[in-house]
């Protein structure tokens, strides 16, 4: 990635009020194929916006993107204003070292579709991970914390169980608690319910409404279940090939899409139903 | 002494150390495969008595060293009668200990051809032998070819000990030049480079055409 | 036919027993060489220079390739020649160290690349440091699929010592021979050995099973 290539972008974003997470022109390609291309997408603080579309479309990209999971080939990425995926060196902005990544992954969470609990831990073990040896926490008030956040999930009483004997449902759960233990400005929903078998479905989907009822927390998901999502969104995008090709608020985009792939995407995931 | 002086004076030893050392690998692989098909194949006998005889060869040759096994059979067996020259005594004793290693492959692969396999033979009222050398057989196979890839290699470093009953193979030729010359770098050091170059080029590539052979046969390829 | 002397037994047992304890010391050294050593193998695999891991890939495969008992003679007599004198034990714990770090290295690696891609994805959104990475997640999800390589690999060790004995490490095969070149008797003295080996193997072997269960269920993987 060249430095000229990014001058068109500046070194922090300003303005009032500054959006919480910001693509500029970001583009992810493997090779010769394109799985996003050019994307600018804006999320103001405390929003909720899902993302949703074909598989292929992107859409996983998005988060694992903003997590670091992946590298991007053109464009920058925002975060609170500062760069996530950059940083300013003199007048431009370079590449991230570690350091800078680090820091700037302090301010996002993420859930995976498959959990990805440390098995070897318990859920309050889990839970209590990050907050001791990546934020320095005392035990003490990590446990606290952590105790907190799994009687806030409803997994309480399975604090000191190992993954292995949770169900799905229960995993994906303690999981929601143990990326809010570290307290990040941006929360990332990635499938958090495709693993799950259909009757547990409902108690992670309760434990992310509850979060944005309570939490002020900005909150970027992508799912398939449309009726979670039409729901609980302040917005919701849909992509395709590698593009956003509508978005608009729930009540836009699913009673009255207006391109027609979201159209027919939306008849084709109805009649699934 | 140049290393290409050292090759011209020496290199006729070594070449001939190195076709003992192939000959025995051969007769050991052929003896180890022979050992572990048979005990292998014991090991899962319906007779007690049949899997115990299987069961003691096992854990004796696999619980012991393949040099404690190797002067056994040259030192001690001749007290009992049993009389091999040095070089039969040097791949006997490799061929039965790596063939111990490979029982326990073959019985692994066997267990690993899926149960509905052994049903269908029987659904097809095929003798217990039929399904065993039609069905089961080649099957297992194809799943154990690859760690016996591992396992002749470990057979072909094997085969140096036998220079330490005096068989004049690579191992053997090496030491002694190395005794009249001291040239340790040199001696040594070329016979580790064939020996990598037996295993990494010859013995490896020749496994994977089998493997190959073999899945082409079950029409896997 | 069995021409076996039970006072002659007797007499040599005591200082077989002795060596045995030589035996032992030189596989626990050997392996604790491999083990730490292996682990720098595998880990320095995973480098993102491309020279470094291909460096280290190749001298494993070389180490797997070749005997155990060559690689003996090599360091033990290759040294002199530069001015470098090894004792025995030296040069035998760097042989058979070394040897086994290669094996143990592979075993490793097949216990690192085991550990699911979304387990470290779930580090790096918790934030987590590369060694606390390691140490703390992956690492204790390595192992246990790991530990019956490295159970095997220890038995291994121990069945392998008898090589040191050609450049002159007391061990058990050294003292055999000692005592056959002695009294001209070979039956109980390599008997024996090979009993003392089945002795110790067989029961190891089964203790490393126990160990890798209890293992797994400690870290309640079960």
């Amino acid at each position: 990635m060249n430095a000229q290539y990014l001058s068109g972008f500046p070194l922090k974003l300003e303005g009032d009020p500054v959006p919480m997470v910001s693509f500029k022109k970001v583009t992810k390609s493997y090779g010769s194929l394109v799985v996003l291309d050019s994307l600018d997408l804006d999320i103001a603080e405390g929003e909720m916006v899902t993302i949703i579309g074909p598989s292929g479309s992107g859409k996983t990209t998005v988060l694992r993107m903003l997590m670091t999971l992946e590298t991007i080939n053109g464009g920058v990425i925002y975060v609170d204003g500062e760069p996530l995926t950059h940083m300013p060196s003199g007048n431009e902005l370079v590449p991230a070292n570690n350091r800078h990544l680090r820091r700037m992954r302090s301010k996002i969470g993420m859930c995976f579709q498959h959990f990805n609990l440390f098995p070897h831990m318990t859920a309050l073990e889990n839970c209590m991970e990050g907050p001791v040896h990546v934020l320095g926490l005392s035990k003490k008030e990590a446990r606290e914390r952590a105790e907190e956040l799994l009687a806030m999930v409803g997994m309480a009483d399975k604090r000191d169980q190992h993954p292995s004997r949770l169900s799905g449902g229960q995993q994906q759960r303690v999981a929601i608690a143990r990326a809010m233990a570290m307290r990040p400005k941006v929360m990332l929903f990635d499938e958090v319910t495709s693993a799950l078998d259909p009757e547990v479905i409902g108690e992670v989907t309760n434990v992310i409404r509850k979060l944005v009822a309570e939490h002020h927390l900005t909150m970027l998901m992508v799912t398939h279940q449309m009726g979670f999502a039409k729901d609980i969104s302040d917005r919701v995008c849909f992509f395709y090939g590698g593009r956003i090709e509508e978005q608009g608020t729930p009540e836009e985009l699913f009673g009255n899409p207006k391109r027609e792939r979201t159209q027919q995407f939306l008849s084709a995931v109805k009649e699934a139903i | 002494m140049s290393y290409f002086e050292f090759l011209g004076q020496y290199g006729d030893r070594i070449l001939s150390g190195t076709l003992v050392t192939v000959v025995l690998t051969v007769l050991a692989a052929l003896l180890a495969i022979v050992i572990a098909l048979a005990a292998g194949m014991m090991r899962m006998a319906p007779n007690p008595l049949v899997r115990g005889v299987a069961t003691v060869y096992i854990e004796i040759f696999r619980g012991t060293s393949l040099l404690v096994q190797l002067y056994w059979i040259f030192f001690v067996l001749p007290l009992f009668g049993i009389t091999f020259e040095k070089f039969t005594a040097g791949f006997v004793a490799v061929g039965m200990n790596l063939g111990a290693y490979g029982a326990e492959l073959v019985r692994g692969a066997i267990l690993s051809v899926p149960r509905g396999q052994w049903e269908a033979a029987l659904a097809l009222n095929m003798s217990p032998a039929k399904r065993m050398w039609r069905v089961i057989l080649p099957q297992a196979v194809l799943i154990m070819l690859p760690p016996w890839g591992n396992l002749l290699i470990e057979l072909l470093k094997g085969t140096a000990l036998v220079a330490l009953i005096a068989v004049a193979d690579l191992m053997f030729q090496v030491k002694q030049i190395n005794g009249t010359t001291f040239l340790s770098a040199e001696s040594f050091g070329t016979a580790l480079i064939i020996y990598y170059i037996l295993a990494r080029f010859m013995l490896t590539p020749f496994m994977r055409w089998v493997e190959r052979i073999m899945q082409r046969k079950l029409g896997r390829a | 036919m069995f021409d076996w002397r039970w006072d002659f037994t007797w007499e040599i047992l005591p200082r077989l027993l002795a060596a045995t304890g030589n035996t032992l010391l030189a596989a626990g050294l050997g392996y604790a060489i491999a083990v730490v050593l292996g682990l720098a193998f595998a880990l320095a695999q995973r480098t993102p220079y491309r020279s470094v891991t291909v460096v280290v890939r190749e001298a494993i495969e070389f180490i797997r390739s070749t005997p155990l008992v060559l690689q003996i003679f090599f360091v033990f007599y290759v040294g002199p020649q530069f001015g470098i004198r090894l004792s025995p034990w030296t040069a035998g714990m760097i042989a058979i160290g070394l040897h086994y770090a290669a094996y143990l290295s592979e075993v490793y690696r097949g216990g690192l690349e085991s550990v699911p891609k979304g387990q470290w994805e779930a580090a790096t959104s918790l934030n987590l440091s590369t060694a606390r990475t390691y140490f703390r997640v992956i690492i204790p999800q390595a192992l246990p699929p790991s530990l019956a390589g490295m159970g095997n690999y220890l038995v291994g060790i121990f069945k392998d010592t008898p090589m040191l004995s050609v450049i002159g490490v007391a061990e058990l095969m050294h003292t055999a021979n000692a005592i056959g070149s002695e009294t001209y008797r070979f039956l109980e003295p390599y008997t024996l050995v090979g009993v003392i080996f089945l002795l110790i193997s067989l029961p190891t072997a089964a203790g490393i099973r126990l160990f890798e269960t209890w293992v797994r269920r400690k870290l309640g993987m079960v």
